[in-house]
């Protein structure tokens, strides 16, 4: 591994495929998607619900289960190291130490016969290389919750005592408390209200910037990718459509067809049409994935070629759209 | 407008307590509100503000503690809904499809449910044909008449709920988050036919959400409550174009924008939490995280005031 990437690169991914395996059907979760997520920066996935996040999510943490899922892929690096080629016992080092992961809802993630205070020394004791004594440890607890604006003295309360926007901030604290360098926000404000959602979004960039982390932000949330990303990544049918920094996506120039759908069907609050545009159809069953571009059946835009023939990738200063308007080259 | 015109639905100082061990919970602490014929009153707050209560109370599943409700002119909180026949003149789209469909009933008999519990056809066979007609109407397709739930996804399952709320013909219908379990392009399928059955069947709703621009879409009047109480109300242009309590100017502030300008834009931030809605303090129930709170917010109720024809805050800075 050369120096250099192991500086400048956070996450690198290399065509990354995962399947699940189930009654004999093979459920193509993620189809061959790469990504680079620099040093300090923070990466966007946008998708709806089967768009394979979740599923690159928990590959890069090695979460996915053994007995069910397969992953295929050329790398995946974090920090420089191929964690394909890793053995379990030194992922498990890793998983909170080097790369952490924020759950999606706060309201099921925790243990609810456990003390918060416990849960985040959980975490604490597991990663404890340098031997730290009980008191070092429950001090360390101490502290993680102050990181995220509890105060300590609620160490000792169970989950169900705090509310949803709370145990958030219990959840990351969870996440946060072995300083790691890789974040993964798994739809962090999605269970949580709107003026909780912005003072937890301000929370995550501050402690971003303090602890100078490198972050995956997934969600569905184009309003919330906006304001906190700086790469952006629109995933469809596990399928990277559409790459680029927040400026390439957001911006008037080319767009998947996709990316053009999902914004639209965005209510926002500065229109003044009322209905909406909706991309018609459902996604994909990603058991029985059509052939040649996986949006082709729901797109408005759809060609002969489309149906017959998998699009390349088009690829403008690292824009990268995987649509045959684009002309990209057939793989 | 005519002076004839009865609103479907009214409520006069509407309370709901609940009775806890640490006192009094005000889920929903006095409100007025009126709906007219085939309108839209989209209520939003957030999580614990007595929104969904407010819906439920309204449809008859909670016993309100005071106050009345009309509906059509007739006082309806005391009376017994079934007897009255008011089951088949409203009903409710419940917010989460994965949690509010029976899972060992097919669909075509979970849409049949509300039919037979209120004896409204006679033969099985009519029955059937309504809900062929009903999946017709909210565009599910016939060959999943025989399908479980679990084997639909959120969008399918949220329009069985909509024909579910629609199999008795009612008139007024509460939408409880109808879309906040559903994904952006499903919901904008989902918004849009519950806007086109409105036009076609000149539906009432109570739209409760969490959602501005959701609720900016739907709605012809908003209400913005908090702990319990309606902090501004007004028609959704008001609402959106000239904010006035501080609160919903928090709201609109926090919410994400979809633009790239957005992306510099200062939030302002609310500080802390919602308050404890058990026992509250007099006075306005935003003032602990109000940025403009003075000591008479916390001298007693506020009564709404009017800031413009229809659009009524309460709060006094608009003395």
């Amino acid at each position: 591994m050369s120096e250099q990437n192991n500086k400048k690169n956070a996450v690198e991914v290399e065509n990354l495929y995962v399947e699940y395996h189930s009654g004999g059907q093979v459920v193509k979760a993620v189809n061959g998607i790469s990504f680079t997520l620099e040093k300090g920066h923070t990466l966007g996935l946008v998708g709806e619900t089967g768009a394979g996040k979740t599923s690159t999510a928990l590959a890069l943490m090695r979460l996915l289960p053994d007995r069910v899922s397969h992953m295929r892929c050329g790398v995946i690096r974090l920090k420089g190291d191929n964690i394909m080629e890793l053995p379990e016992s030194h992922m498990n080092l890793m998983r909170g130490s080097i790369i952490s992961m924020i759950f999606q809802d706060p309201m099921t993630a925790l243990n609810p016969i456990m003390t918060v205070g416990d849960q985040i020394l959980e975490a604490l004791k597991i990663h404890n290389a340098e031997g730290l004594s009980k008191e070092q440890l429950n001090r360390k607890v101490d502290e993680a919750l102050e990181l995220v604006g509890i105060p300590a003295s609620r160490k000792n309360d169970y989950p169900l005592q705090f509310s949803g926007g709370m145990k958030q901030r219990v959840v990351i604290a969870i996440a946060l408390a072995c300083s790691p360098d890789i974040l993964i926000a798994d739809e962090p404000t999605t269970a949580l209200d709107v003026t909780i959602q912005a003072q937890v979004l301000a929370l995550i960039d501050v402690l971003k910037q303090r602890l100078g982390m490198s972050m995956i932000m997934i969600s569905h949330d184009l309003g919330v990718v906006v304001k906190t990303c700086d790469d952006v990544g629109i995933m469809y049918a596990g399928e990277l459509v559409e790459y680029g920094s927040v400026e390439q996506i957001y911006g008037d120039g080319p767009h998947h067809p996709y990316t053009q759908g999902l914004f639209g069907a965005i209510p926002n609050i500065r229109s003044k049409s009322r209905r909406l545009t909706s991309i018609e159809g459902l996604m994909p069953d990603p058991t029985d994935l059509p052939k040649g571009c996986k949006f082709s059946p729901r797109c408005a835009k759809c060609m002969e070629i489309c149906r017959v023939t998998a699009p390349g990738e088009w690829e403008q200063d690292g824009h990268r759209i995987k649509c045959h308007l684009y002309g990209g080259y057939t793989e | 407008m005519s002076v004839e015109v009865t609103p479907v639905v009214e409520t006069v100082d509407l309370k709901k307590y609940y009775k806890t061990k640490k006192g009094d919970l005000h889920a929903v602490d006095g409100i007025n509100l009126k709906i007219y014929r085939g309108q839209t009153l989209g209520v939003v707050g957030e999580s614990g503000c007595g929104k969904s209560t407010l819906g439920r109370t309204i449809i008859g599943l909670h016993k309100p503690t005071a106050g009345q409700i009309l509906f059509q002119g007739r006082d309806i909180s005391r009376m017994k809904r079934k007897k009255d026949g008011l089951c088949t003149k409203m009903s409710m789209i419940f917010q989460d499809p994965y949690a509010s469909l029976n899972p060992r009933m097919c669909v075509a008999d979970l849409i049949a449910d509300p039919m037979r519990i209120n004896h409204l056809y006679g033969s099985r066979q009519e029955q059937y044909q309504r809900v062929e007609e009903l999946m017709d109407i909210v565009g599910l397709a016939r060959r999943v008449a025989g399908a479980y739930p679990h084997e639909l996804d959120g969008g399918r399952r949220q329009r069985i709920g909509i024909a579910r709320a629609l199999a008795v013909d009612p008139e007024f219908i509460v939408c409880d988050e109808p879309v906040s379990a559903l994904d952006v392009s499903i919901q904008a399928q989902i918004l849009n036919l519950l806007m086109d059955l409105q036009d076609e069947l000149g539906l009432t709703y109570l739209f409760v959400t969490h959602n501005l621009s959701v609720v900016k879409h739907i709605s012809d009047q908003i209400m913005v409550t908090y702990l319990g109480r309606c902090v501004e109300m007004g028609s959704s242009d008001q609402i959106f174009e000239n904010p006035c309590h501080p609160y919903t100017k928090a709201l609109l502030s926090a919410l994400p924008e979809v633009s790239l300008e957005a992306r510099n834009k200062k939030v302002e931030l609310l500080k802390g939490e919602i308050g404890n809605p058990i026992n509250p303090k007099p006075g306005c129930r935003f003032a602990s995280r109000c940025p403009h709170c003075t000591e008479a917010c916390l001298a007693g109720d506020l009564d709404p005031r009017e800031v413009e024809p229809g659009h009524q805050v309460s709060c006094l800075l608009y003395e």
